[in-house]
């Protein structure tokens, strides 16, 4: 008893040629079938080429087009072949030309041997399965697909639809209960023969014939009527893309090969000189040098197809330009943009750093240049601190940078003085965490030593661009954690939202805050403010100041003497 | 679009009469070859590690335009059986660059076949290139129906001033250029002709800070299943019909794609800078090579602390420069 080996061919008919004498070389017989579109004049090379060998024969041609009828025909005529040709055979195996043997021959027929009732299809019901591609699971049984889905794609899609409206239904013939699976089969010669020999077999082809990919559920339905022990899985290795394209095997794929403990796998690239030598020639080495491992390739294959579908969070680049809302991760990692902290405390970073060991920035939107860490002039991606370069594209220069140091919390101050250019996407952003002090933008005017009327200008300015900002931040669109304070009520009590915003970047390093950044002394910002409400110019972002003394300074210190213009 | 398609077809067919043929082995194009398409000027420096590196690859055949080369590089291409050698004296910046030699030869030989599309200081890299040859490559994009396959530039360049290592024939270019910018890059999107446009790295970087519209563009398509009916717009930056320019995916998920190393900053810049500048046949009145020469005299060093070593194509995967798709 041995297994025979039915086997579709359409290219690459040398490794077809390869794997065929394989085959018999363990004395499987082989019968091929070589689809019809191949030129005749290559057919008949191929054929002259191994038809002396005793155990292969040549099964009628029938023309294979994807997701027709053909397929089973071909198969159907092959496996009639095989039963009536070879009374040795117990079990039919279903190959395809790129097909490739893994274990030795031998183990295959062993284990069959000792299954010999046993039908290995993967067969599940259309209700069950997820794996349809096109959104076709049940569909492929009751709609009609006059039109190829290869080559009229727009009039496929629009029959579908067209019978979707009005309804149609075909009706499912008696007696059988619509499965699918992996075409790729191996099944016990009571079975099929059951099959091809059924007295209702017409019935059954000229309902298929007009079913979506016959090829994965007419032996998959039928077997269910006939089979006495379903295992239901392929002992072929086949693994499909997200588009239902079958994945490809190349040479450096060898050492997965022998560790996936599967019989046959396909496809196989004609041009894998590698595998086809290893698995071809050397029947011992072919398997066994190391503990097998079948899910890795699951792994591997199952992470392509995520990448090909949702990508890696925040990368924007030559292959993946995300459009809004299609981002899965605007950035690559979380990062915290502090607004007014670096006006209302002393070095403010320093201490920043000295405390969560973050990396921290000053303003990476300045006007000047992007201020890095440590004052560098370049940071890491090879990222320029010129300010021409980052203005050119602010939104790309922010992503780079988070691209660039994912794995390390980037901090960094921001303020209206600064490029406003990234605050719709740092404020859609849910990896951003937004800490506002709003008005402290005034605490440099108020210290600065200039002429009042350009203060007043420039305080006006600097209002109206936060308020545009905040305007954005308290949006409905606004995805980050924002956080907002006005200067007064941060002012009045500072300690509680500093260990709030610190504490959620995860990266503190001790429980409480053991250091405090020292306040700016903001003696006379009261007065200050009132100047600027004296000016008529309103300063409302920082809230009440009194005009007496800044809050919560309880030792006075000596009051310097303003000039009231 | 149409007629621009159609404008750029009837340009290549009335430059074509340019091309003196030179050596026609394109008899020994077999179906399924994979093409490569290249025009250039005094690089025989560099071809011989060039063709080597393509065949490694699996290019099956050559089609070279020669623009009027006085280094040898004719006689050191005669009698290879798989180069066919155009020659022209023409002005290469009225024939687009070259452009229109590209897509007259593509249109007349290419027809069918993938095509790759490069100059002789640019090597292409792809997901697997170390073990898949660029027929597994183009095989998987027929299966995927795909017809074209996108490559951004990114400049390499050696450490310390570009004279101090002088390059010789043969050698790999990327032992003395080994080093890369790998995340200063900007993308925007060229809504006519619907294809990306990057710019960055080492030349905006150093040469157009101050002014970054300017900087060069780095996205290319140099790999197209071509047919006749295609045609290369500016440079390999597009092509039309559109559909070949969305090479890259909107939707959240990555398209497969490659780089094109540019090992263009070697000893031999500063000369080839001056030569390009003096014949002023290069984009936009030679900006480029205007940038280039004014910041040549100053001998400045590419290399930054946060340049990263080129080591394979994984690498540039991982930094997100390219990506293997859903190739696996």
């Amino acid at each position: 008893m041995t297994v025979g080996i039915v086997m579709l061919v359409h290219t690459s008919l040398d490794r077809a040629a390869q794997v065929a004498r394989h085959w018999t070389a363990s004395g499987c017989p082989v019968v091929i079938h070589v689809d019809k579109a191949v030129p005749r004049k290559t057919y008949q090379a191929f054929r002259a080429a191994i038809e002396k060998d005793r155990l292969i024969r040549f099964s009628k041609r029938h023309r294979c087009e994807w997701g027709t009828w053909g397929i089973v025909a071909a198969s159907q005529s092959a496996s009639e072949m095989m039963l009536a040709s070879f009374e040795q055979v117990r079990h039919v195996y279903l190959a395809s030309g790129s097909c490739l043997p893994l274990r030795p021959v031998q183990e295959l027929i062993d284990y069959l041997a000792a299954r010999p009732q046993t039908d290995f299809i993967e067969s599940a019901t259309t209700a069950d399965v997820p794996w349809t591609v096109g959104g076709l699971d049940e569909e492929r049984f009751t709609l009609r697909f006059p039109f190829s889905w290869k080559k009229r794609r727009a009039l496929f899609d629009r029959w579908v639809n067209i019978q979707r409206k009005i309804g149609y239904r075909r009706r499912i013939p008696a007696g059988l209960t619509p499965h699918m699976g992996s075409q790729w089969w191996c099944l016990t010669r009571q079975t099929l023969s059951a099959i091809l020999e059924d007295p209702d077999r017409p019935r059954h082809d000229k309902y298929f014939r007009r079913v979506w990919i016959p090829d994965e559920s007419y032996y998959q339905t039928l077997a269910r009527l006939y089979s006495r022990k379903i295992e239901s899985r392929s002992l072929t290795l086949s693994k499909f893309d997200y588009q239902g394209k079958p994945h490809i095997f190349y040479d450096d794929h060898l050492q997965l090969l022998r560790r996936s403990d599967c019989f046959v796998a396909r496809k196989i690239w004609p041009g894998a000189n590698r595998l086809y030598h290893a698995f071809l020639t050397d029947e011992r080495g072919a398997m066994k040098k190391a503990e097998p491992n079948p899910g890795k390739i699951d792994r591997i294959f199952a992470k392509a197809v995520e990448r090909r579908t949702r990508g890696r969070p925040g990368l924007y680049m030559q292959s993946r330009l995300p459009r809004q809302g299609w981002e899965n991760g605007i950035t690559a990692y979380p990062y915290s943009m502090f607004q007014g902290f670096d006006e209302l405390f002393e070095d403010f970073g320093g201490w920043l750093n000295r405390i969560t060991g973050t990396r921290v920035h000053g303003h990476l939107f300045s006007p000047e240049r992007a201020q890095f860490s440590g004052d560098y002039t370049v940071m890491n991606g090879a990222l320029s601190d010129s300010a021409k370069l980052r203005d050119y594209d602010p939104e790309g220069f922010l992503t780079n940078l988070i691209w660039n140091t994912r794995g390390e919390r980037q901090c960094f101050q921001f303020g209206p003085m600064d490029h406003q250019g990234v605050n719709w996407l740092v404020a859609r952003d849910p990896n951003a965490q937004v800490s506002v002090i709003t008005g402290a933008w005034a605490v440099p005017l108020f210290k600065s030593n200039r002429n009042f009327g350009e203060i007043r200008k420039e305080a006006a300015r600097l209002q109206r661009v936060e308020s545009e900002h905040l305007g954005i931040l308290r949006s409905t669109w606004a995805k980050a954690n924002i956080r907002i304070w006005s200067m007064a009520d941060f002012v009045d009590s500072p300690m509680e939202p500093l260990q709030t915003i610190i504490e959620e970047t995860g990266t503190l390093r001790q429980r409480r805050l053991a250091e405090v950044p020292r306040m700016v002394d903001l003696d006379g910002f009261g007065q200050f403010l009132q100047n600027l409400k004296n000016q008529g110019m309103h300063p409302y972002l920082m809230g009440d100041f009194p005009v007496e003394s800044g809050p919560e300074r309880k030792p006075k210190p000596p009051r310097r003497p303003y000039v009231v213009r | 679009m149409r007629l621009r398609r159609r404008r750029r077809l009837i340009r290549a067919v009335r430059k074509s009469f340019e091309l003196k043929t030179v050596q026609n082995h394109t008899a020994n194009i077999r179906p399924g070859d994979v093409l490569l398409v290249s025009t250039m000027r005094n690089e025989k420096v560099r071809l011989p590690y060039f063709l080597s590196y393509y065949r490694d690859l699996g290019v099956g055949h050559f089609l070279f335009v020669d623009n009027d080369s006085d280094d040898g590089t004719l006689d050191y291409l005669a009698g290879q059986e798989d180069i066919s050698v155009w020659s022209t004296g023409a002005s290469y910046k009225r024939s687009a660059f070259g452009v229109d030699w590209v897509n007259w030869l593509n249109r007349r030989y290419a027809h069918g076949h993938w095509t790759l599309v490069v100059d002789p200081d640019e090597f292409f890299v792809y997901p697997f290139c170390d073990t898949r040859p660029i027929p597994a490559l183009t095989d998987w994009l027929d299966n995927s129906g795909l017809r074209s396959f996108s490559a951004m530039l990114i400049d390499v360049y050696p450490k310390g001033r570009l004279d101090q290592q002088v390059y010789l024939p043969g050698q790999n270019p990327l032992e003395i250029a080994s080093w890369f910018d790998p995340g200063n890059y900007t993308i925007k999107k060229n809504d006519i002709y619907g294809n990306l446009w990057i710019q960055g790295g080492p030349r905006a970087r150093m040469f157009f800070a101050d002014r970054p519209a300017k900087a060069p563009a780095m996205n290319k398509i140099p790999l197209v299943k071509w047919d006749r009916r295609f045609a290369y717009i500016s440079s390999t930056h597009a092509l039309l019909p559109r559909g070949l320019n969305s090479v890259y995916e909107e939707w959240g998920g990555e398209k497969a794609s490659g780089a094109l190393l540019h090992a263009k900053f070697l000893n031999t810049f500063a000369a080839k800078a001056q030569e390009e500048l003096e014949r002023g046949q290069h984009y936009s009145g030679s900006v480029e090579y205007k940038a280039y020469a004014a910041a040549m005299e100053t001998h400045p060093d590419l290399w930054c602390k946060w340049s990263e070593k080129y080591i394979n194509w994984r690498q540039l995967e991982i930094l997100g420069l390219m990506s293997k798709g859903n190739w696996a």
